[in-house]
């Protein structure tokens, strides 16, 4: 059924622009047309069905089913729960203290929070369809392992103390509250307002990153990345993780560029380090954790996440 | 009177739902006290996690995204 985005593309290109298909210019022009109408279909496509179906998830469930579970099941389920549950930025820190409030481990709450934006759906589909499902594993398992890791870390070096005091002594309500009814008609409405949300903020990402990737696939040649960052480079890795935290983006716009280097020859660890870079560490969700984390701990997170994705950099270049 | 509480950490959704209710109140000409929690602890400890969120009269109407015009349409009337 994609093909039909190649056709697309072909038409526009070759037959409408009537552009030299042998030229750099055709190959830009024609990528870039190709993957921004792809991205726009899935992602209104996927999000519309997975805003429906996680209308049933949601913070409140989330906290009832890792309340009493033995810990190491609990941080598997806070790392899955993190990657599936929806739940906006502004509501982390009610959220981080319900869920200390009602006795779940700090690990677990913080593998919850971190896993919560490092691994994101839309993203692990689109991978799929551009680079790859063996990608999408990759990225998919890559975050719920460094999530679960941090959090095991967090609880074993015992850092209560770097979280504010006041939030321990706060004392939430461990009983739902009465929740107003979700008809399927509502719960399609939501998934349709998630999905125009999403599009309204992500469509400068994709055409941005669609256009970084068109130029680069057309104009770059192959060998300058074999040269300069191929496995061989050893610092590849750590410049590509360290380059990432200042931009901080949205995974929808970094993804067509993600596809592009990995076609010219970047080692998948390297691609995938820098990914999880640019998606985890954003300095608008560390401000507002502040609330409740000491900087100490903010730090902690930030070196931590970067060092797990230089290791998991390695790992995949040597793995593959 | 109907007791109207909006709870949002001052993310652009919360503050869009405190005007769009504040708006639909004058056009129905419906007097209400409305009130806006921005402190993420007291928004804790009323046992709310998904903001933006919304109580009328103490109960939870609604929870996560932006209300629509029908829905508070109907908590204003109270035919909830």
């Amino acid at each position: 059924m994609l093909e039909l985005f190649t056709k697309l593309a072909d038409f526009v290109t070759y037959d409408a622009l009537n552009i030299d298909p042998v030229s750099h210019l055709a190959e830009a022009v024609h990528f870039f047309v190709e993957d921004t109408t792809k991205i726009f279909f899935l992602l209104t496509a996927l999000m519309l069905i997975v805003g429906f179906l996680r209308s049933w998830i949601s913070p409140e469930k989330v906290r009832n089913w890792l309340d009493g579970k033995s810990k190491i099941l609990a941080y598997f389920l806070a790392v899955v729960l993190g990657a599936i549950t929806p739940f906006c930025s502004c509501s982390s820190i009610p959220l981080f203290i319900a869920f200390l409030s009602s006795g779940i481990p700090l690990g677990v709450t913080m593998a919850f929070l971190i896993t919560s934006p490092m691994v994101n759906e839309v993203a692990a589909i689109l991978f799929g369809e551009t680079i790859g499902w063996h990608f999408t594993f990759a990225y998919v398992a890559t975050g719920m392992l460094t999530g679960m890791v941090g959090g095991m870390l967090i609880d074993l070096l015992k850092l209560e103390k770097w979280v504010e005091p006041f939030v321990f002594e706060v004392k939430a309500p461990t009983q739902d509250l009465d929740e107003p009814k979700l008809t399927i008609k509502k719960r399609l409405r939501h998934a349709w307002d998630e999905t125009a949300d999403i599009l309204k903020r992500v469509w400068i990402y994709v055409l941005l990153g669609v256009g970084v990737g068109a130029g680069i696939h057309g104009f770059v040649p192959q060998e300058w990345f074999i040269t300069h960052a191929g496995a061989d480079n050893l610092f590849a890795v750590p410049v590509a993780v360290l380059m990432a935290v200042p931009l901080y983006s949205n995974v929808t716009g970094v993804i067509p560029v993600a596809e592009v280097l990995i076609a010219k020859g970047l080692p998948v660890g390297t691609t995938l380090a820098f990914i999880m870079s640019t998606v985890a560490i954003s300095l608008p969700e560390l401000v507002i954790l502040r609330k409740v984390l000491k900087l100490k701990m903010l730090a902690f997170f930030v070196a931590y996440l970067a060092l797990a994705f230089i290791v998991v950099g390695y790992g995949f270049n040597w793995l593959f | 009177m109907k007791k109207i509480e909006v709870f949002g950490t001052g993310c652009k959704k919360c503050i869009q739902t405190e005007e769009m209710i504040k708006n639909k109140a004058q056009e129905m000409g419906a007097e209400i006290d409305l009130s806006h929690i921005f402190d993420p602890v007291e928004i804790a400890t009323r046992g709310i996690m998904t903001t933006p969120a919304v109580m009328v009269d103490g109960k939870l109407v609604h929870k996560g995204g932006l209300p629509n015009d029908g829905e508070i349409a109907q908590w204003l009337a109270g035919a909830d």
